[in-house]
C-alpha cells in the first residue's frame, strides 16, 4: 500500500496535537506504519502550528514538504490557506469555518483575508463545517478538535478502523462521553 | 512484540533507561526538553534533574561517569556552547563508566538562534558521534553509545536533530541491563587536567580514536544496503529518511549511525562498489568534506543547500530539479507571530517599558523575547542566555565613551537569571555599571514548555526543593535597593521603574508574577469586558499587545474565549470603559 500523508494545521493552544494521537492510535490498532511529526517551542505561543501523520506499510520521512500531502485537516480557516501549498492539487481539506484573528489583525496592523474557504474549495476537495458552534452545542468549546477529527475520518474513508476504540484510549477518561459525541457529530455535519 | 508510538526524545529516555544508566542532569532547550520529562517514569532505577545551566549538567554528568555508573545529559545545540569547557576536557581525560551528551540541533531554527551543525563539536573535541534516524534507533544507538563510551574510554556525542526528536514513531523495548559495576578509586593522573596529565592524553586521544575509526567498519550502528551499482548513497541521521524516498529503489545507501571518527575504509569500499556517490547531509558538508579530502569523488552540498532543514521534497528539487506541483490560491493568509499570551506577567513590564524615551533595553532568551514585537517594540537586543545584564553592561560603557544619553535596562528571566544572569549581576556592580538589572520572575523556565528551576522551589520529579531567592541573591552581591514589584499592577511597575532611574544606589528590579500557565498554582479566573456605551474608540487598549483585545464595529472588543481578566487593557483605558467580573 502506497504511503498517505496528512497534515493538521491550526493555531497554538487549538488541540491539534490531542487529535493527531487519535488519528494515529486508530491507524496503529489497523496496523500500518505511522509517522508523526510536531514542532514545539517558540510556535506554541498563540502561533501557527502544524502536525503532520503519515502512514503505510512502510513509511521512511516524517515529513513532507510542498505539494506532497494527501489530506489537510484545518483548525481554522486562514491557516488553512496558509499551508495549502503543502496539499497535493486535488488533494482533501477539510476545514473548519471558525477565523481567529491573528495577533497582527487585532492590533489593527492587518486585514483578516476574505473568501479563504471559497478559495480552498476552488483548489481542492473540500469538506468544511462550522465545528465551534457544534462544539458549544455539545457543551464544550474545548471539544471543537474532536468534532473536527469525526468530520475527518469520514474524508478519510478508512471505515475499517474502530475510531470510537481510539478516542477512548487517547482522551482523558472523564472527556469521553463528550468527545464521542463530538466525533459523531462531526461526522454528520461533515459536507462535501 | 508490543509496538509503542515514542518521539525521538522519549525513545532517548528509554534507551537511556535500559543502558542502565543511573545518573542524568540537563537543562532544559528546544528540542530536547522531553528527554529529562520522560526520565521521572523510571522511578528510582535512575536519578535524574534539571541544572541550572548545560555546563553545570555536564560537570555532573560527567563527575557520575568518573564516580562508577552510567550517566547522561542533554541540552540544545546552543547548550552545547556553554558546555563546550567541560566536554573539551573530558574527552582527554576519559570516563570510568559510559558517559553520553545528547546534543539537539534545529536547521531551520524552529525555536533557535542558530543552526549551528554540533557535529563539528565531536571532531573538534576528539569524541564518538553517534546520529541516530528514527525513534527506534534513539533507544538501540544510545545502549550501544555507552558500550562505545566504556569501550574507547571517550564521551559520547549523541546528535539529533528536531525532527529526530519530535517526530514519533513505532519502538519495541528491550530489557534494562545494568554496567558492570565499578568501585572508584583515586586516578589523578587520568582525572586531574594539569599539563603534565593533558600532554600525556593527547596521544591516547588519538590512539582511541583510531581504533574507534576501525570499528566503525564493523560496527552495528553502521550498515550497507546494497541493491544496484549505478548510485550510491552515504547518509545518515533524519536525512537517511528524506533519502529513502526520494532516490529510486535500485540505490544502495551506506547508512551511517556512528558518524565521528568517519569509517573511512568502509566509505572507500562502499564508493568503489557503485557508478556514482551521493553524500547526503543536512546543513554542513560534514561527511562530504571528510570523504572528499580521502581523495573519493562525490556529489552533495555541490547541489544540497547547507541552510535550512531538508524534507523529500526539497530534497528532490535540488537533486534532480523536480519542482513540487502545488495550487495557487488568489488569497495569502496574514502572519500569525506567536505572542505573550493573554495573561502574561510580561505584559505589565514590557507595556511599561514601551512607554519610555531614550530607553535602551538589552533581553535575553525566553518568552519574553516576545517583548520586541508590536505593539511593544521594548526590547533592544536577545543574544544568548544570561546575556541580558552583560550586553547591557558593554552598551553602557559604549554610550558613556561615546557621550549618548540612554537609560539602559538588562532583562533576564528567572531561570535565566540562575542559569548565566548572576555572573552578569556581578559585572554591572563590580565595575560601575550604568545599568539597572531586571528579572522578570515568573517562577518557571516558561518557553521550554514549563520546567522548575533553582528559584520555583521543585524538582524535575515535582518534590518539594529549596527556592532560591533572587533578591537575596542580588542583596548579597550589594545591591542596596531592590525593588519587587507586581508587573500587572501597572502604576507600581512605573514606580518601580521611576525610583530605579533615580536611585543614587546600586538597584535591580525584581518584576514577579507566575506564569498563568503553570499548573499547580490555584488562581481566581476572571473576564474582562468592554462597556461599548463608554468606549470612545481611542485604540489605547490595543497598546498592551493582547490576543484577547481587538477592535469590532469601531469599539474595543475583548475576546471571552482567550481573556483571563489579568486588567492591564483596563488600567490603561483613559474612560474607565473596561470593567472585570470574577469567575
Amino acid at each position: 500500500m502506497k504511503r498517505t500523508s496528512a497534515i493538521l494545521v491550526g493555531v497554538g493552544g487549538q488541540g491539534a496535537i490531542l487529535t493527531a494521537k487519535v488519528l494515529v492510535n486508530g491507524l496503529m490498532r489497523a496496523g500500518y506504519d505511522v509517522k508523526m511529526s510536531e514542532v514545539h517551542g517558540m510556535s506554541q505561543r498563540g502561533g501557527s502550528v502544524s502536525t503532520q501523520v503519515h502512514w503505510g506499510e512502510k513509511v521512511y520521512s516524517p515529513v513532507v514538504g510542498e505539494g506532497a500531502a494527501d489530506l489537510m485537516l484545518a483548525f481554522e480557516q486562514m491557516e488553512a490557506v496558509r499551508y495549502a501549498r503543502f496539499l497535493k492539487p486535488g488533494g482533501v481539506a477539510v476545514i473548519n469555518e471558525y477565523a481567529l484573528p491573528s495577533a497582527t489583525v487585532a492590533a489593527g496592523l492587518a486585514e483578516y483575508p476574505e473568501g479563504c474557504l471559497e478559495a480552498m474549495r476552488a483548489a481542492f476537495r473540500c469538506y468544511t463545517l462550522d465545528a465551534a458552534k457544534i462544539a458549544l452545542e455539545l457543551g464544550s468549546p474545548k471539544c471543537m478538535n474532536i468534532v473536527l477529527f469525526g468530520a475527518m475520518t469520514k474524508a478519510l474513508g478508512l471505515d475499517e478502523i474502530d475510531w470510537e476504540a481510539s478516542i477512548r484510549e487517547t482522551v482523558p477518561p472523564k472527556f469521553v462521553e463528550l468527545n464521542l459525541a463530538a466525533y459523531h457529530a462531526g461526522r454528520a455535519a461533515a459536507k462535501d | 512484540m508490543e509496538k509503542h508510538l515514542l518521539s525521538g526524545n522519549e525513545a532517548i529516555a528509554r534507551g537511556a533507561y535500559e543502558a542502565g544508566v543511573k545518573v542524568c542532569s540537563a537543562y532544559p532547550g528546544t528540542p530536547s526538553t522531553e528527554i529529562f520529562e520522560s526520565l521521572p517514569q523510571y522511578g528510582d532505577a535512575l536519578y535524574c534533574e534539571w541544572a541550572p545551566n548545560e555546563k553545570v549538567a555536564t560537570e555532573v554528568a560527567y563527575g557520575a561517569a568518573i564516580g562508577g555508573v552510567r550517566s547522561l545529559c542533554a541540552m540544545k545545540h546552543v547548550g552545547l556552547n556553554v558546555a563546550a569547557d567541560p566536554l573539551f576536557t573530558a574527552a582527554y581525560n576519559g570516563v570510568n563508566r559510559g558517559f553520553v551528551i545528547v546534543t539537539a540541533d534545529d536547521p531551520s531554527m524552529h525555536s533557535s538562534q542558530n543552526e549551528q551543525d554540533n557535529r563539528r563539536y565531536a571532531k573538534f573535541a576528539k569524541v564518538a558521534l553517534i546520529e541516530p534516524s528514527d525513534s527506534q534507533e534513539c533507544i538501540d544507538f544510545m545502549k550501544e553509545a555507552y558500550r562505545i563510551s566504556e569501550r574507547f574510554d571517550m564521551p559520547v556525542l549523541f546528535r539529533t536533530t528536531t525532527r529526530v526528536s519530535h517526530s514519533k514513531s513505532l519502538v519495541t523495548f528491550g530489557e534494562r541491563e545494568e554496567a558492570e559495576p565499578f568501585v572508584y578509586t583515586r586516578n589523578v593522573r587520568k582525572f586531574n587536567c594539569a599539563p603534565a596529565n593533558a600532554y600525556l592524553n593527547h596521544p591516547k586521544v588519538e590512539k582511541n580514536l583510531a581504533a574507534l575509526e576501525e570499528y566503525g567498519s564493523s560496527c552495528p550502528l553502521n550498515r550497507v544496503e546494497m541493491r544496484g551499482t549505478e548510485i550510491g548513497v552515504i547518509t545518515a541521521s533524519i536525512a537517511y529518511q528524506y533519502a529513502k524516498d526520494v532516490f529510486p529503489e535500485d540505490a544502495s545507501f551506506l547508512k551511517l549511525g556512528l558518524t565521528n571518527p568517519l569509517p573511512m575504509q568502509l566509505i572507500r569500499d562502499f564508493a568503489s562498489r557503485v557508478k556514482t556517490l551521493y553524500v547526503i547531509e543536512e546543513l554542513e558538508g560534514f561527511m562530504e568534506e571528510q570523504i572528499k579530502a580521502a581523495g573519493i569523488d562525490c556529489i552533495g552540498k555541490a547541489l544540497i543547500s547547507n541552510q535550512y532543514e531538508l524534507n523529500p521534497q526539497r530534497l528532490r528539487e535540488l537533486l534532480f530539479g523536480e519542482k513540487p506541483e502545488t495550487a495557487a490560491l488568489p488569497v495569502q493568509a496574514v502572519s500569525r507571530p506567536p505572542t505573550l499570551c493573554p495573561g502574561c506577567p510580561h505584559r505589565g513590564f514590557f507595556y511599561t517599558m514601551s512607554k519610555g524615551k531614550d530607553f535602551v533595553i538589552a533581553g535575553d532568551i525566553g518568552c519574553y523575547t516576545l517583548g520586541a514585537n508590536p505593539p511593544l517594540n521594548a526590547l533592544d537586543t536577545c543574544i544568548c542566555m544570561g546575556g541580558g545584564f552583560s550586553v547591557a553592561m558593554g552598551m553602557s560603557k559604549a554610550f558613556e565613551a561615546s557621550g549618548q544619553q540612554k537609560k539602559i535596562f538588562g532583562v533576564v528571566g528567572d531561570s535565566t537569571f540562575f542559569h548565566s544572569g548572576m555572573t552578569g549581576a556581578a559585572e554591572i556592580l563590580y565595575n560601575k555599571g550604568r545599568v539597572i538589572p531586571v528579572v522578570l520572575d515568573n517562577h518557571i523556565t516558561g518557553m521550554t514548555g514549563h520546567q522548575d528551576n533553582p528559584g520555583s522551589g521543585y524538582t524535575l520529579q515535582g518534590e518539594p526543593a529549596a527556592a532560591i531567592r533572587i533578591e537575596d541573591v542580588l542583596r548579597a552581591f550589594g545591591y542596596e535597593k531592590v525593588l519587587v514589584v507586581d508587573p500587572q499592577d501597572l502604576a507600581a511597575m512605573q514606580g518601580a521603574v521611576d525610583e530605579a532611574l533615580a536611585a543614587e544606589v546600586p538597584t535591580a528590579i525584581i518584576a514577579r508574577r507566575p506564569c498563568l500557565l503553570i499548573k499547580r498554582e490555584k488562581r481566581p479566573t476572571g473576564l474582562c469586558a468592554v462597556d461599548t456605551a463608554k468606549c470612545i474608540g481611542c485604540r489605547k487598549c490595543l497598546k498592551v499587545g493582547c490576543p484577547a483585545v481587538m477592535i469590532r464595529e469601531k469599539k474595543s472588543y475583548i475576546d471571552p474565549t482567550q481573556c483571563v481578566g489579568c486588567t492591564v487593557c483596563a488600567q490603561v483605558c483613559p474612560v474607565g470603559a473596561i470593567g472585570r467580573k470574577e469567575g
